[in-house]
C-alpha cells in the first residue's frame, strides 16, 4: 500500500489538534498514514499511543528548537525529508493558515500540486480524487493533480469516522534551526477557554446571531438557546463586526463552513454570503421579525417574530419537553 | 518604501455564482465581476502607509483576462500609484501553482519592499497562492493576519491562529496577507477617478517573465450542481410559534 504523509498539527502547548482524527481517516482512506509531526521535544509516548489509536501506522517525528518559534517553515522542512523519505502518493494537511501555507510551500519545493479544501478524498484506479464543495455547497467539485505530488488540505470537521487503531512506529530525525526566509513567532496569545460547548465546525446544532440582537449583551439569548439545544455558537459577519461575539464564530463565505443536523438563526438576514456558510445543514430554522428576510427561502422553518419574545419561550419549552 | 498590493477579480459573492458543469470552471452567465473585497481591504492599508509616509510607493498588480483591467482602475482611483496587468491567453484556467510561479516573476521584475494580498479569495478559497509565491521568492510570509505594523526594514503584526492569536515580525522584503479584520476600504473620490485616467498601467505577457514550467497541475474531474433548498413553513409568531418550533424540534428527534 502505498505511503500518505498527514501533517499533524500540535499546538504550543503540546496538544495534538483535534482535526488529526479526520486528517488521519482521510490518510488511511488513500494508503497507509504516516504521522508528521514537528516538536521542540522528543514525542511523549502518550502522543505516540495517541496517534496510533487515531490510525498512524507509522510517525515521523521532526524534533528541532525552531518548533514553536519560527512559524511554518519547521512544518515544510519537515514534510519536505518525510517526502524524500517514503515516496508518498499524496500528502495531507489540515484547512487551517498554518496548514495551508505549510502545503503551498511545500508544493513548490516538491514540485507537486494542492488541492485545496477538501471535503473528502477517494482513489480512482491509484489516483488520488479530492472532493471539495464550492460556492458554499451549491456545487460538488471534484479534482486531481496532474503528474506531480497531490497535496491536499482537508477541511477542519468535513471527515467523518475513525481510522483503524493501530501501534505507530517511531522515525526521529533531528533538524537543524533554519530561521532564513521565515517569519519568527515572539508570543503566542491563547484564546480563553470560555466554555464546554461543542466545537463550531463538527457540531450537530449551531445556533447562531445577527445585527438583529442588537448588543453583546442581548448576545446571550443565543448563548442560552445552544445550551438548551446543547450547540455550537455561530454568527453573521454584521454581529462580528458590531463586536457582538469573536470573529471566530463567523459563518460564511469568509468564515465557518458548517453541515449541522440542525442550523438555528436568530436575527440574521440571511445575506448570500451568509448562506453560502450553512445552506447544507440538514434542517435550518429561522427566527425573524421581517417575513421577507431571505433566510426563510432556505429554511424548513421559520418564524415570522421578535426574537426577544420567542427565544425565551422557546428555551421554556425546550426545557419543558427534555425534562 | 515600495508595496505591490496582488488583486484578484472575482465573481461578485452578492450574486449567484454559477459552474460551468461540463469543465468546473466558472461559468459565463455567473456573477458580475468585481475586485475581491480582501484585496481592497490590503490596498487600504498600503494607502494608508502612503497616507503617513509620502514617499511610500503602491502598485497595484493582477492576473487575469482584459476585463481585470476594471479592478486595477478600481485601484488606482483608490490611490494606488500605478498597476501591473499579467495579460496573456495561455494562463486562462490557471491553477494555483501557475497563478503563483508567474506572480513570482512578475513580482521579481517589478520588485518591491512588501507585497501585500489577502488571506483568501472569495472564489478559489484556496489560500496557498501567497505562501506559494513567498517559496518562489525565498521570502517570510506573515499571513492570516488581524493587524499589521510596516515599518522601515521590519514588519510585525497579529496572526490569527487556530486557538488564539500569534505575535510575528520578519525583516524586509516580506509578503504579507491580510484577514477581514482589516479595516474596510475608502471609496475612490472624484478626483482619484480622474487621476486613474493618468495613471500607468504596465501589461506583461508570460513571455515577457521567467517563469518555471512545471509538470504538475490540478485538473476538474468532475462537477455536480446540488439542488437548490425549497422553503418550508413560515409561521407569524400569534405568541404559539415558539411551542410550535419545539414541538417540531421534538418530532424530528433534534433535541
Ligand atoms: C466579500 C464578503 C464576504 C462576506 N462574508 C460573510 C460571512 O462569512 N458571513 C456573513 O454572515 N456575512 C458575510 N458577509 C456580509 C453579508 O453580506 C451581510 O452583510 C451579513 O450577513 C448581514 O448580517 P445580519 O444578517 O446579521 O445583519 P442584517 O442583514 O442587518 O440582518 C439583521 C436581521 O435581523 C432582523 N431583526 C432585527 N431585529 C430583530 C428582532 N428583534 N427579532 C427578529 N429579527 C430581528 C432583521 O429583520 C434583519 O433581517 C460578507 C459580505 C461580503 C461582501
Amino acid at each position: 500500500m502505498s505511503n500518505v504523509l498527514a501533517l499533524i498539527e500540535i499546538s504550543h502547548r503540546g496538544e495534538i489538534a483535534a482535526s488529526s482524527r479526520g486528517l488521519l481517516v482521510a490518510a488511511a482512506t488513500l494508503g497507509s498514514p504516516i504521522a508528521v509531526v514537528v516538536s521542540s521535544e522528543p514525542l511523549a509516548d502518550d502522543d505516540v499511543a495517541r496517534l496510533g489509536e487515531l490510525g498512524a501506522a507509522r510517525i515521523y517525528s521532526a524534533v528541532t528548537p525552531a518548533a514553536g518559534t519560527v512559524l511554518v517553515a519547521p512544518a515544510v522542512d519537515a514534510l519536505s525529508r518525510a517526502v524524500e523519505a517514503y515516496e508518498p502518493a499524496a500528502v495531507l494537511t489540515t484547512n487551517t493558515a498554518d496548514g495551508r501555507e505549510a502545503a503551498a510551500r511545500l508544493a513548490v519545493r516538491t514540485g507537486g500540486s494542492v488541492l485545496a479544501d477538501v471535503v473528502q478524498v477517494r482513489t480512482d484506479n491509484g489516483t488520488v480524487v479530492a472532493q471539495h464543495s464550492v460556492f458554499g455547497g451549491a456545487y460538488t467539485v471534484e479534482s486531481a493533480v496532474d503528474g506531480g505530488l497531490p497535496i491536499l488540505t482537508i477541511r477542519q470537521g468535513a471527515i467523518e469516522g475513525q481510522a483503524p487503531a493501530t501501534t505507530a512506529d517511531v522515525s526521529t530525525a533531528v533538524m537543524e534551526a533554519t530561521t532564513a526566509g521565515a517569519a519568527v513567532i515572539d508570543r503566542f496569545n491563547d484564546d480563553p477557554v470560555v466554555s464546554a460547548r461543542p466545537e463550531l465546525r463538527s457540531a450537530a446544532t449551531v445556533v447562531s446571531g445577527g445585527r438583529g440582537l442588537g448588543s453583546p449583551e442581548n448576545f446571550v439569548l443565543v448563548e442560552q438557546l445552544a445550551d438548551a439545544l446543547g450547540a455550537a455558537i455561530g454568527a453573521s459577519r454584521a454581529a462580528v463586526d458590531a463586536g457582538y461575539i469573536a470573529q471566530t464564530a463567523q459563518v460564511g463565505q469568509t468564515g465557518v463552513s458548517v453541515s449541522p443536523q440542525l442550523y438555528v438563526a436568530l436575527g440574521i438576514s440571511g445575506a448570500i454570503q451568509h448562506r453560502a456558510g450553512m445552506q447544507t445543514a440538514k434542517t435550518i430554522v429561522a427566527i425573524n421579525k421581517d417575513e421577507d428576510a431571505p433566510i426563510f427561502d432556505v429554511a424548513d422553518f421559520g418564524i415570522v417574530g421578535d426574537i426577544f419574545t420567542v427565544v425565551p419561550k422557546l428555551v421554556e419549552a425546550i426545557k419543558a419537553r427534555s425534562n | 518604501m515600495k508595496i505591490v498590493v496582488l488583486v484578484k477579480q472575482v465573481p461578485d459573492t452578492a450574486e449567484e455564482r454559477k459552474l460551468d458543469l461540463a469543465t468546473g470552471q466558472l461559468g459565463r452567465e455567473s456573477a458580475d465581476n468585481v475586485i475581491d473585497e480582501i484585496n481592497e481591504r490590503a490596498l487600504e492599508s498600503a494607502l494608508r502607509i502612503k497616507d503617513a509616509n509620502k514617499g511610500t510607493e503602491v502598485v497595484a498588480m493582477t492576473m487575469g483576462p482584459d476585463e481585470a483591467s476594471q479592478a486595477l482602475r478600481k485601484a488606482l482611483s483608490m490611490g494606488a500609484d500605478s498597476a501591473v496587468h499579467i495579460l496573456d491567453d495561455s494562463l486562462e484556467g490557471a491553477d494555483t501553482g501557475r497563478t503563483a510561479a508567474t506572480l513570482a516573476a512578475a513580482l521579481r521584475s517589478t520588485g518591491f519592499d512588501v507585497v501585500l494580498a489577502g488571506n483568501e479569495s472569495t472564489d478559489g478559497r484556496a489560500g496557498v497562492v501567497p505562501a506559494m509565491v513567498a517559496e518562489h521568492l525565498q521570502l517570510p510570509l506573515l499571513g492570516s493576519l488581524i493587524s499589521a505594523e510596516i515599518a522601515d526594514g521590519a514588519v510585525s503584526g497579529v496572526r490569527q491562529g487556530d486557538g488564539g492569536t500569534l505575535n510575528v515580525h520578519a525583516g524586509l522584503p516580506a509578503i504579507l496577507t491580510v484577514t477581514e479584520r482589516f479595516p474596510e476600504a475608502r471609496f475612490p473620490n472624484f478626483k482619484g477617478i480622474l487621476t486613474a485616467k493618468r495613471k500607468p498601467v504596465a501589461t506583461l505577457s508570460v513571455s515577457a517573465l521567467e517563469v518555471p514550467a512545471s509538470a504538475s497541475r490540478t485538473v476538474v474531474v468532475s462537477t455536480v450542481e446540488r439542488p437548490p433548498r425549497a422553503a418550508g413553513r413560515k409561521l407569524i409568531d400569534d405568541g404559539t410559534a415558539a411551542n410550535e418550533l419545539a414541538e417540531f424540534l421534538v418530532v424530528n428527534r433534534l433535541v
